[in-house]
C-alpha cells in the first residue's frame, strides 16, 4: 500500500510520539530527542508530498535544510545543556525555573 | 514680505530699538563696550531711514500723504482689535523728531555716562523708550497707542531711577510713575467710551462716527474727550498733575533731554493733536484754560528757581502748556510746529546744561570739593570764555526759546499766539488765555535769559574750580552744535520763503490743519483765518514782551541796576510761593496724600481686627472641622472599605491566578496543545 | 514485496520511536533513536529520495546521534549503564497527544489530496544541486552562514566561564 496516506499515517504517529516525548520527559537530552522526533516527521510530509506532486524536488530541499537546522539546532541546545549543567549541576527542565522565583 | 518703504521703513524704525534693547538688556555686560555701539547703532539707523522718510515727504509735497496697514491682533467674533501702523506727515515729522533727538541723547550719553555702573542697562532703557515712543507715534489705533503709553511711562520710570541708590532719585522714579497713572486712567475711560459708543479702536472709524453724529455726541462726547485729555495732562505734566516733571530731573540729563523736554512729554501733545477731531468746543475750552494756566504757573515758578535743571523743567512745562493751549484753542498744528521746534531748542538746552554740569562735576571733584551743588547756578558765573561752544550754542537756543526773531521759537511761539488772540477776539469772555499766554511768554525770556547771565557771564562765584572748567569731549559737542543750529528759522521755513517774519515754509504745507470731526465746530479754514487777520497784532506783542523780559534781565543780573533781592523782599510773599513751587506738593501731601493714608490705615485696621479675626478665622476653623469629619469618612469608608477592597480582591484573584503559571516548561507545552485540540473542536463542530 | 517491506519498515520506525519516548533508561532511548532514524532513511528510500536517504545516514546518524549520547555521558555522573529518568504528566499528556491523533488521522484521511503520478527518476542528487544553486541559492547561502553562527555559538557557549 504505497500511498501518500500511508506515509502521512506514519509521519503523524512519529509527530505524536515526538510531541508527546518532548512534553513528558524531564531530562533535557530526551527532550532534545523528541524534537528530533518531531523533525523527522516534518522530514517524511516533505519528501512524501514531493514525490507525490510530480516529483518536483522542491520538498528535497525543505529536507535538507531542516536537516541542516536539526544538527545546528543539536549543537547549540547540548552547548546550552552543557551549560546548564556546569552551572546548577541538573539536566532537568523543570528544575531549570530560576525565572519563576 | 511688505514691499512698500512707506510701511517697511516705519516697522523697522519701530522695531530697530526694540531689538537694541533685546539685546543690550541680555547680552551687553557680555559684547564690548557694553554694547552701547549696538545700541547707538540701532538707533542711528532708525534716524537715516527716519530721514528717507523726510525726504520722500517733501519730495512728493502732498498734504494728505497718508498710509496705513494693519493686522487682526484680537478676533473673538464680534470683539475685534487690530493692531496697525499709520503714516502720514504728521507721523513723518514726529519720526524725524524722536529719532533725531534720540540720536543724539545717545551719542552724548557714551561720553556723559562714561563708567557708570549700569552703563549697559542706561543703553539698554534708551532703546526700549524709542522703540514705545516710535510706537505712540506710530499707532493708528487707541489701544496700540494705550500700549506704547504705558510702555513709555515704564522705560521712563526705569531711566528716572537710574541711579535707584539716591533716595531722591528713586522716589521720583516712583512719583513720575504714579502721577502718571493717575492721568492713565482718565485715558483709559476715554477709550473705553468711545469704544462702547463706536465699536472701534482705530481712528478713522472713530473720526467718521463722531463726523456722523449719531453714535457719540454732547456730553458724552465732551466726557470722553477729556479723559483722553487726562492721559496728555499726565504724560505732558500739566497742571495740575504737572509736580512729576521737574522731580523727574533725578536721571541723567541725557535722559532728561530725551524724555522729559522733547520726546516723551510731547507724546501727550502729539497725541492732542492726533485725536483732534474728537473734542468738542467746551472740551477744548478747558483744554486751552489747563494750559494756559500751566504756562503761566510754570513760568512764575521757573523765575525763581536756582537749580540749572529745575528752571528748565518749568520751563519745558511752561511751553508743553503753550503747545495745549494752541490745541485749545484750535490752532493745533500750531501745537505740533512748536512740539518741534521746542523739541530742538529744548533738548538742546537739557544737552548744554549737561555739559555745563559735567564740567562742574569734574572741577569739584577735582578741587575735592563734595559739598557744593554742581547744578546750582549761584556757584557758577563766568564759564563764557571755558566753555565757548556750549555758550553760544546754549545762547541761540535761549534766544530760540524767548522768541526772537531769526530763531525758531519764534515762529511757532508766534503761532499760537496769534491763534490764541484771535480765540480771544472772537470770545471776548476768555480774555485771560491770550493775557497769561503773553505774560508767560515775557517770563519765559526773563528767566532763560537770568540762567544765561547767571551762569554764563558775570564774575565766577567760586574762583578755585574756574582752572578746571574746560569744554566736554566731542561726543557731547557735537549734538550741542547740531541741536543748536537747528534752533534758526531756516530749517523750518525752507525751501520758498526766506523771511524770518513768516512761518510759512515746508512744514505749514505740509502738515495742514483739518477740521474737527465734532459737527458744529468752527472749520479749519475760519480758524486760519481768524488766526491770519490776529498775526500782525500778535507778532507786534511777541516782541515787545520777549524785549521786556530780556532787558529786565539784563538789568537786574548783568548790569545789576536793579538788585533782585529788593524785588524778592519787596514781593517777598509771592517770590516765596514761587521759590517753593506755589506750594502744590506740600498741599498735595495734606490734602490728598495723608488723608488717603489715614483712610488706608483705618481700613487696614478695620480688616485685621474684624474681618481677618473672626470671619476669615471663623470660615478656617469651619473648614477645619469640616476636613476632620470629611478625613474620618474618607479614610475608614472609602480607602478601608472601598479601595483597599479593590486592592485585597486583585491580591486574591492573583494569587488564585498565579498557580496557572507553574514555571515548567512542559506544562506550557502541554497547554498549548491542548489550546490548539480545543481550536480544533471548535473548529471542526 | 515491496509493501511488505514497507510495512516492516514503518513498524520498526514507529516502535522504536515509541520506545524513544517511553523507555526511562537515556541510554537506551538513544539506541533506540538510532534505529527510528535508519528507519526513517528507508521510508525516504522508498519515497525515491536517494540523496535525502544518504544525508539522514550521514548527519542524523553520524553527527546528531553522536552528539546526542556525547551529551548524555557528558551531564550524567555514570555509575552504571542505566541512566534513568523519571517522566512527568504522561497521563493528562497522553490523553492530550492521542486525541491530537485522531484529528490528525482524521484530517489525513478525509482531505481531498490532489496527486500526480510521476516515474521514477534516475537520481535525484543532479536535480537537487542544480535547485541548490538557482532557485534555493540565497536559502543555501543563508543557512550555511546559520551554521557557521551556530558552531561559533556552541563553542563559545560550552567553553565554559574562562
Amino acid at each position: 500500500m504505497n500511498s501518500l496516506e500511508s506515509y502521512l499515517f506514519i509521519s503523524s504517529m512519529l509527530f505524536c510520539l515526538g510531541l508527546f516525548g518532548v512534553i513528558t520527559r524531564r531530562n533535557a537530552i530526551a527532550v532534545l530527542m523528541g524534537v528530533e522526533l518531531i523533525l523527522n516527521a516534518a522530514n517524511i510530509n516533505f519528501v512524501a508530498f514531493s514525490k507525490f506532486n510530480g516529483m518536483n524536488l522542491d520538498g528535497h530541499i525543505f529536507a535538507l535544510l531542516v536537516i541542516v537546522l536539526a544538527a545546528a539546532e543539536a549543537a547549540v541546545a547540548l552547548a546550552i545543556i552543557i551549560n546548564i549543567y556546569n552551572n546548577m549541576n541538573t539536566v532537568n527542565i523543570d528544575d531549570v525555573s530560576e525565572l519563576k522565583r | 514680505m511688505i514691499e512698500n518703504p512707506m510701511i517697511l521703513f516705519p516697522l523697522l524704525i519701530l522695531f530697530l530699538p526694540l531689538l537694541s534693547f533685546v539685546i543690550v538688556i541680555f547680552f551687553g555686560k557680555n559684547l564690548p563696550r557694553q554694547g552701547d555701539w549696538v545700541a547707538v547703532g540701532s538707533i542711528v539707523a532708525t534716524f537715516l531711514l527716519a530721514c528717507y522718510l523726510f525726504l520722500q515727504m517733501l519730495l512728493n509735497y502732498d498734504p494728505d500723504f497718508s498710509h496705513g496697514a494693519s493686522f487682526s491682533w484680537i478676533n473673538l467674533g464680534e470683539f475685534k482689535i487690530d493692531l496697525g501702523i499709520l503714516v502720514d506727515n504728521l507721523t513723518i515729522v514726529m519720526l524725524l523728531i524722536v529719532t533725531l533727538v534720540s540720536s543724539c541723547t545717545h551719542i552724548f550719553s557714551i561720553a556723559y555716562m562714561k563708567g557708570d555702573i549700569r552703563y549697559n542697562r542706561y543703553f539698554a532703557y534708551l532703546g526700549l523708550f524709542t522703540f514705545s515712543m516710535n510706537g505712540i507715534v506710530l499707532a493708528d489705533n487707541l489701544i496700540s497707542m494705550y500700549m506704547s503709553w504705558e510702555l513709555v511711562g515704564v522705560s521712563s520710570y526705569l531711566l528716572i531711577g537710574h541711579w535707584f541708590e539716591k533716595d531722591s532719585a528713586a522716589n521720583a522714579s516712583k512719583k513720575a510713575f504714579l502721577t502718571n497713572r493717575v492721568g492713565d486712567i482718565g485715558f483709559f475711560i476715554g477709550i473705553m467710551l468711545l469704544y462702547s459708543a463706536v465699536g472701534a479702536f482705530a481712528f478713522s472709524p472713530i473720526f467718521e462716527s463722531i463726523a456722523g453724529g449719531q453714535a457719540i455726541a454732547g456730553t458724552t462726547l465732551t466726557i470722553a474727550g477729556l479723559g483722553i485729555f487726562m492721559g496728555a495732562v499726565g504724560k505732558s505734566s500739566q497742571f495740575p498733575l504737572h509736580i512729576w516733571l521737574p522731580d523727574a530731573m533725578e536721571g541723567p540729563t541725557p535722559v532728561s533731554a530725551l524724555m522729559h523736554a522733547a520726546t516723551m512729554v510731547a507724546a501727550g501733545v502729539y497725541m492732542c493733536v492726533r485725536l483732534f477731531p474728537i473734542f468738542t468746543p467746551s472740551a477744548l475750552i478747558v483744554i486751552a484754560y489747563i494750559g494756559a494756566i500751566t504756562a503761566i504757573l510754570a513760568a512764575l515758578i521757573a523765575v525763581s528757581q536756582n537749580d540749572i535743571k529745575k528752571v528748565l523743567a518749568y520751563s519745558t512745562v511752561s511751553q508743553l502748556g503753550f503747545m495745549i493751549l494752541a490745541v485749545g484753542t484750535g490752532v493745533y498744528t500750531a501745537a505740533f510746529f512748536h512740539l518741534l521746534t521746542h523739541a530742538m531748542f529744548k533738548a538742546n538746552l537739557f544737552y548744554c546744561s549737561g555739559s555745563v554740569i559735567h564740567s562742574m562735576h569734574h572741577a569739584l571733584h577735582k578741587a575735592h570739593d563734595h559739598d557744593t551743588d554742581p547744578q546750582d547756578m549761584r556757584n557758577m558765573g563766568g564759564f563764557k570764555d571755558k566753555m565757548p561752544i556750549t555758550y553760544f550754542s546754549m545762547l541761540v537756543s535761549t534766544l530760540a526759546i524767548a522768541g526772537v526773531p531769526l530763531f525758531s521759537g519764534f515762529l511757532s511761539k508766534d503761532a499760537i499766539l496769534a491763534g490764541t488772540l484771535s480765540f480771544a477776539q472772537h470770545h471776548p469772555g476768555h480774555f485771560l488765555l491770550p493775557l497769561f499766554g503773553f505774560l508767560a511768554a515775557a517770563l519765559t525770556a526773563f528767566y532763560m535769559f537770568r540762567l544765561i547771565f547767571m551762569t554764563f557771564h558775570g564774575k565766577p562765584n567760586i574762583k578755585s574750580i574756574m582752572k578746571d572748567i574746560h569744554e566736554s569731549p566731542k561726543e557731547m559737542t557735537g549734538p550741542i552744535v547740531l541741536l543748536g543750529s537747528l534752533s534758526f528759522f531756516i530749517f523750518y521755513t525752507l525751501p520758498k520763503n526766506f523771511n524770518p517774519m513768516k512761518d510759512k515754509g515746508w512744514f505749514t504745507d505740509l502738515i495742514v490743519p483739518r477740521n474737527s470731526a465734532v459737527p458744529g465746530s468752527l472749520t479749519a479754514n475760519e480758524i486760519a483765518n481768524y488766526a491770519h487777520h490776529a498775526h500782525y497784532l500778535a507778532m507786534g506783542l511777541s516782541l515787545v514782551v520777549a524785549s521786556l523780559g530780556i532787558l529786565l534781565a539784563y538789568l537786574i543780573y548783568q548790569r545789576k541796576v536793579i538788585s533782585a533781592k529788593n524785588i524778592s523782599k519787596r514781593f517777598g510773599f509771592f517770590y516765596d510761593w514761587s521759590l517753593n513751587k506755589f506750594y502744590f506738593d506740600e498741599n498735595y501731601n495734606r490734602y490728598l496724600y495723608q488723608p488717603f493714608l489715614r483712610l488706608a490705615h483705618t481700613i487696614s485696621w478695620l480688616d485685621w481686627e474684624f474681618y481677618d479675626k473672626y470671619f476669615i478665622n471663623g470660615f478656617g476653623r469651619l473648614t477645619k472641622l469640616l476636613s476632620t469629619i470629611s478625613g474620618k469618612f474618607d479614610y475608614s469608608g472609602i480607602d478601608q472599605g472601598f479601595v483597599d477592597g479593590f486592592g485585597r480582591a486583585s491580591n486574591t484573584v492573583g494569587k488564585l491566578l498565579r498557580n496557572v503559571q507553574t514555571g515548567r516548561l512542559q506544562n506550557y507545552l502541554l497547554f498549548v496543545v491542548a489550546g490548539i485540540l480545543v481550536i480544533i473542536i471548535a473548529q471542526a463542530f | 514485496m515491496a509493501d511488505i517491506v514497507f510495512w516492516i519498515i514503518s513498524a520498526l520506525t514507529v516502535m522504536s520511536a515509541a520506545f524513544v519516548v517511553l523507555n526511562n533508561q537515556l541510554v537506551y532511548s538513544a539506541v533506540a533513536l538510532l534505529f527510528t532514524l535508519f528507519g526513517t532513511a528507508g521510508l525516504y528510500v522508498f519515497l525515491w529520495a536517494d540523496f535525502i536517504a544518504g544525508i539522514q545516514i550521514l548527519v542524523y546518524v553520524g553527527g546528531i546521534l553522536v552528539l546526542v549520547i556525547f551529551g548524555i555521558m557528558l551531564t550524567n555522573k555514570i555509575k552504571s549503564v542505566r541512566i534513568s529518568h523519571k517522566s512527568m504528566q504522561q497521563g493528562v499528556g497522553g490523553v492530550v497527544i492521542f486525541w491530537f491523533f485522531i484529528f490528525l488521522f482524521l484530517a489525513l484521511t478525509k482531505a481531498p489530496w490532489a496527486v500526480t503520478e510521476a516515474i521514477e527518476p534516475v537520481g535525484t542528487v543532479r536535480g537537487i544541486g542544480i535547485l541548490l544553486l538557482t532557485d534555493y541559492l540565497l536559502p543555501f547561502e543563508i543557512i550555511s552562514v546559520l551554521l557557521l553562527g551556530a558552531l561559533i555559538g556552541a563553542a563559545v557557549l560550552s567553553r565554559g566561564d574562562s
